[in-house]
């Protein structure tokens, strides 16, 4: 899908990208706000979510868990530039380069537009690999060469550790400005609602938030600086930035874990219910489908499927105009044959809550009044399944994430256009074994995927407290 | 009881057919013959006679439900499903697309499979349970919850690195252990000592909190309160109270994966080179040969379903109460 702009707003003309996934992610977006509205709604609700963020990790988690949402988001808004016009071309006409960029790629400045022959440790001056050299004076040497842009401002390379040193204040000083702008607008905004009325209810530990914020603000400023001067996680072996790379993988990661599940939990809630609901025939045919999908083994599920769609894809090419939307249905496709596999779980699940419900007296008593089986659904049942759903959502989030690595170690992970940590993550299993060996690639990858997977599994650990009544014994 | 087998294995006949549809409508219909020939066959440059050539030589040149110039019975057996899809019932693989018997090939790589994954789970569930009962004596402590955040750490970190991590220190830096390999017999424990090592290490953070958590539901119920308060040490309580009225949603968990391991490891034998049926499994994904796959999705899913009424079974002996029938 592509929306043609002129020229003018920015300058030169570029065209609005909208790839599938990137559609479905602002759409999923909006439908989560929905569903946060309303389940603001329901007072009990929030008192539980009031328990999940009344503890400080809840806090802290929650805003690392929105910056990697928020760059995933940011790296969703895509668009090709034009390209400058050529002498034969007529002035209308205007070419549009097969090159995808995101905002993100912007925000990050040049830090993707800067490769390397090959491999750079992090912060090097001169390249990984000794090359022949042709000197100033005639003779060839064989000696590593210097970087085309890694640290190639400094005059001299004395003048390193000074650069780094200043250039790193510069940066996080940056981060740290903005950071604390936002925050006291936040805590202007907060004391005036709280003067306004409200005062009975015990105040959030927002400080912990801020000091998060600010941490990943100055985080990220200072790796933009330096980023944009040096290699700060070096390069890895075509040349390219590995930070760039590793940044560019959250959305792949943060996509891969929203979208797996929540293409296909419609189809869970809605074969759930009706299972749950109806009974007789419709519960035997839904209890076969899921135990047919389940005895599976899900890993051979998934490889067969994604080997069957690629061959599908690579022979259907007709479909798709650019490399990246080529690499972005073999993406979808890989969430939604991951969803079909988690698929069951949460069907089984919402099956058996709803057998239990309709019992209750007031699901009966609806009955009697003759309300549809639509309303008493909506009514009665759905709202009591939310936490159920919203549970396993969570849950199933670090584990997606996870997966992703060992797919691409398997080679039916994501298309190698797509940056992923998966990929970059299996890369390193030989790069490691080299001498010197190459560390740098599956730190970054490593370091990014730790830090979100880490943040959700505590957070998921504190929204099912909140939300699950049976955790109540864990304190007894 | 026996008939209680035989009723599960008529049940799971049905959920049998399923899987052979499915992987049916997947491998034939979604994509043809002719697809998986030029996927096999390498580009998009292949002649036709090349891809009917190759579709001959493999048996997919039949048709797919109803085979009109064949006689009789043939009517029905000389076609793709008969022969690719039913054969898998009589455990019939056939052979793989690189002309190899998948029969011979199976049996081959099981014992490889088992010699890994046998002391991988068994010790895992050891250590698992040892470790989380030594933390329920700590419950409530900060002890308690530092073991917790160390779980869930240790559960976010991907698989993949604690393979690469612990095979490049382990082997290659302090060389203590052979890189990869296998041998057969005795001698080959060497090669299978890290393997076995990361295996359990990369379980310990889910498993682990998993069992605590069941170990403290159960903890926190009137009966153990009753033992401890008639005087049993701590040891008893834990032994001979909670561990056994955990043993349900344990043997849920547990006994459904044992006829699963005879699959092996895909990622762990292929980083140390062991020949198992995992290693077999992804190289046959990598040189995308459909026969194998198919076959195994198969074989899969037929122990998953001996696991199912194995699990069953155990309930019986954990639990005096549970009569099947």
């Amino acid at each position: 899908m592509d929306f043609e702009i002129g020229p003018g707003l920015f300058g030169d003309g570029f065209m609005w990208t909208i790839l599938w996934s990137d559609a479905l992610i602002f759409l999923l977006v909006g439908a989560i706000s929905l569903f946060v509205a309303s389940f603001r709604r329901n007072p009990q609700n929030m008192e539980r979510w009031r328990q999940v963020f009344a503890t400080r990790l809840g806090m802290a988690t929650f805003v690392i868990i929105m910056s990697y949402v928020v760059i995933a988001l940011v790296d969703s808004v895509h668009f090709r530039k034009a390209l400058p016009a050529t002498e034969e071309q007529s002035s209308e006409q205007v070419f549009y380069s097969n090159d995808v960029h995101s905002l993100l790629d912007l925000a990050l400045g040049e830090m993707g537009e800067r490769p390397e022959r090959t491999y750079s440790a992090p912060f090097a001056l001169k390249s990984w690999n000794k090359e022949n050299l042709l000197l100033p004076d005639g003779e060839r040497v064989r000696d590593y060469p210097e970087l085309a842009y890694g640290g190639a401002h400094l005059a001299s390379p004395e003048s390193f550790v000074k650069d780094v040193a200043i250039k790193s204040l510069v940066g996080i000083g940056k981060g740290l400005a903005v950071a604390l702008a936002l925050i006291g607008l936040h805590a202007f905004w907060l004391r005036r609602s709280l003067s306004a009325g409200a005062g009975e209810i015990s105040p959030l530990p927002w400080k912990s938030a801020w000091i998060t914020f600010a941490i990943i603000m100055a985080v990220l400023g200072w790796l933009i600086t330096l980023g944009n001067l040096y290699h700060v996680l070096g390069t890895d072996q075509a040349g390219n930035d590995t930070l760039f790379e590793s940044l560019k993988g959250i959305r792949t990661g943060v996509l891969i874990g929203t979208l797996a599940t929540l293409i296909t939990m419609p189809v869970a809630i809605s074969l759930g219910l009706a299972a749950g609901y109806f009974r007789g025939w419709i519960d035997d045919v839904v209890q076969y489908i899921y135990t047919t999908l389940i005895s599976i083994p899900g890993l051979l599920l998934i490889a067969a499927s994604v080997l069957l769609f690629q061959v599908w894809i690579n022979n259907n090419p007709q479909f798709f105009e650019i490399g990246l939307e080529k690499a972005d249905a073999k993406f979808l496709a890989l969430c939604f044959i991951l969803g079909i596999t988690s698929w069951t779980t949460l069907c089984r699940l919402l099956r058996a809550e709803t057998l239990k419900i309709s019992q209750l007296d007031y699901v009966q008593a609806a009955h009697a009044f003759g309300v549809s089986h639509f309303q008493i659904i909506k009514r009665h049942i759905l709202p009591n399944l939310s936490h159920i759903i919203m549970i396993s959502f969570v849950l199933d989030f670090s584990g997606l994430v996870l997966a992703e690595a060992v797919l691409a170690y398997i080679g039916v992970g994501i298309d190698p256009a797509m940056a992923s940590w998966g990929n970059m993550i299996n890369m390193a299993s030989t790069e490691l074994s080299r001498e010197p060996s190459i560390w740098w690639n599956l730190c970054g990858a490593f370091f990014l995927m730790f830090t979100l997977v880490l943040s959700v599994n505590l957070f998921s650990d504190l929204v099912r407290d909140a939300f699950d009544p049976k955790t109540k014994l864990e304190t007894a | 009881m026996f008939s209680y087998i035989i009723r599960r294995l008529c049940y799971a006949i049905p959920i049998l057919i399923g899987v052979n549809l499915l992987t049916f409508v997947l491998f034939f219909i979604v994509n043809t013959p002719e697809d998986m020939a030029t996927a096999h066959l390498g580009d998009k440059y292949v002649t036709e006679e090349a891809v009917q050539e190759w579709i001959a030589e493999k048996g997919y040149d039949q048709p797919l439900f109803f085979n009109g110039d064949a006689d009789g019975l043939g009517t029905l057996t000389d076609t793709i499903f008969f022969n690719k899809s039913l054969k898998l019932f009589a455990f019939d693989f056939g052979t793989s697309d690189a002309g190899r018997s998948i029969q011979s090939d199976v049996l081959d790589r099981m014992g490889p499979s088992l010699a890994l994954a046998l002391p991988t789970f068994f010790i895992g569930i050891f250590v698992n349970i040892s470790v989380a009962l030594m933390v329920l004596m700590f419950r409530g402590s900060s002890l308690d919850r530092f073991a917790v955040v160390v779980f869930v750490t240790l559960m976010s970190i991907s698989y993949l690195f604690y393979i690469i991590f612990g095979q490049y220190y382990m082997a290659k830096m302090s060389r203590l252990f052979p890189v990869s390999g296998f041998n057969d017999g005795i001698d080959g424990w060497r090669f299978l000592i890290l393997p076995i090592v990361i295996g359990v290490i990369s379980g310990i953070g889910a498993s682990a909190r998993w069992y605590r958590s069941l170990f403290i539901e159960v903890a926190g119920l009137d009966f153990a309160r009753t033992a401890r308060a008639k005087g049993v040490s701590e040891a008893g309580v834990l032994f001979r109270h909670i561990l056994p009225n955990t043993m349900l949603p344990i043997l849920t968990g547990v006994v459904v994966v044992i006829p699963v391991l005879f699959m092996g490891s895909l990622v762990m034998e292929s980083f140390f080179s062991i020949p198992g049926l995992g290693s077999y499994l992804l190289d046959a994904i990598r040189a995308q040969d459909f026969a194998i796959v198919r076959a195994m999705v198969f074989l899969g899913s037929v122990l998953y379903i001996i696991g199912l009424i194995l699990t069953d079974i155990s309930y019986t002996w954990a639990d005096p109460r549970v009569r099947l029938s």
